[in-house]
């Protein structure tokens, strides 16, 4: 039978790709779709003890929440890569390093 | 019967998300590693069917696929030549990353494994999205409304942000 842990160690390896990917990738965009692979995590967590160690929907309701920041994050978060890539003509990570000392 | 069949569509839907995750993250084509992230955002919708959650399910198809990954795509062309098809990218501190990623990894698996989580009866599949919408009408109206000025707030601010200085 599907228990809840099945869904945990899923949302766990889902988490751990996203960390991966966030510290890993020179691509600003990349970056961008770690922290997607996170917030996806976070939500299948959310969802699957809504359905088996509650009675109502809130971890639902709370899902749709984070969804709704999601799409606030990557529309702001695209919007700074863009004008990353006017000011320093790339989306790598590393070569933004104006303020290092 | 149906138990079985649940548990073998379970576990395809199981591996669509985490394959593809990995693809997202080691690819080395962006392009592919952006339509990897489509798989990704199916197969968490399909586990989201098996949790009983409809109406989230296919709100995860019409947002994220419909429009995060659509933005995200755009974000890719963008700032890329389009003529340079192979768009490659790189990874730096590879493995300490891997061993961060690992060791979180690790982490998580020891604590759902030794902890006693509260067995509940799993709740009956029933329709969720009038119930849904009811929660938003009473109780989360106040978030409800927030979440909605957040939005707008969001999108002036991303266009003021990439838009063209006047002058």
């Amino acid at each position: 039978m599907i228990g809840l842990t099945h869904y945990l160690v899923i949302s766990a390896a889902l988490f751990s790709l996203g960390i991966l990917g966030v510290l890993t990738r020179k691509n600003a965009v990349n970056v961008l779709m770690g922290i997607e692979l996170i917030l996806n995590s976070a939500n299948i967590n959310l969802v699957a003890f809504s359905k088996f160690a509650s009675a109502d929907l809130q971890g639902q309701i709370f899902a749709i929440f984070i969804i709704v920041i999601a799409a606030a994050e990557v529309a702001v978060a695209l919007a700074i890569v863009l004008s990353m890539y006017k000011l320093v003509k790339s989306v790598n990570l590393d070569e933004a390093d104006t303020l290092k000392g | 019967m149906d138990t079985t069949v649940a548990q073998i569509v379970f576990y395809v839907f199981a591996a669509i998300t985490v394959i593809s995750a990995a693809l997202v993250v080691l690819s080395r084509s962006l392009i592919y590693s952006a339509f990897s992230l489509l798989f990704t955002f199916f197969g968490v919708a399909g586990l989201y069917v098996f949790l009983g959650a409809d109406f989230l399910a296919a709100t995860q198809m019409v947002i994220y696929v419909g429009g995060i990954l659509v933005l995200l795509l755009f974000g890719v062309m963008l700032t890329h030549k389009l003529y340079n098809l192979d768009l490659k990218t790189q990874t730096f501190q590879f493995v300490p990353g891997l061993l961060a990623a690992a060791a979180v990894f690790v982490t998580l698996l020891l604590v759902i494994g030794r902890t006693r989580w509260a067995g509940g009866q799993p709740r009956a599949l029933n329709p969720t999205t009038a119930q849904i919408g009811e929660l938003f009408m009473k109780d989360y109206i106040l978030p409800f409304e927030v979440a909605s000025v957040f939005l707008l707030v969001a999108l002036i601010g991303a266009a003021m942000i990439v838009r063209k200085k006047s002058r």
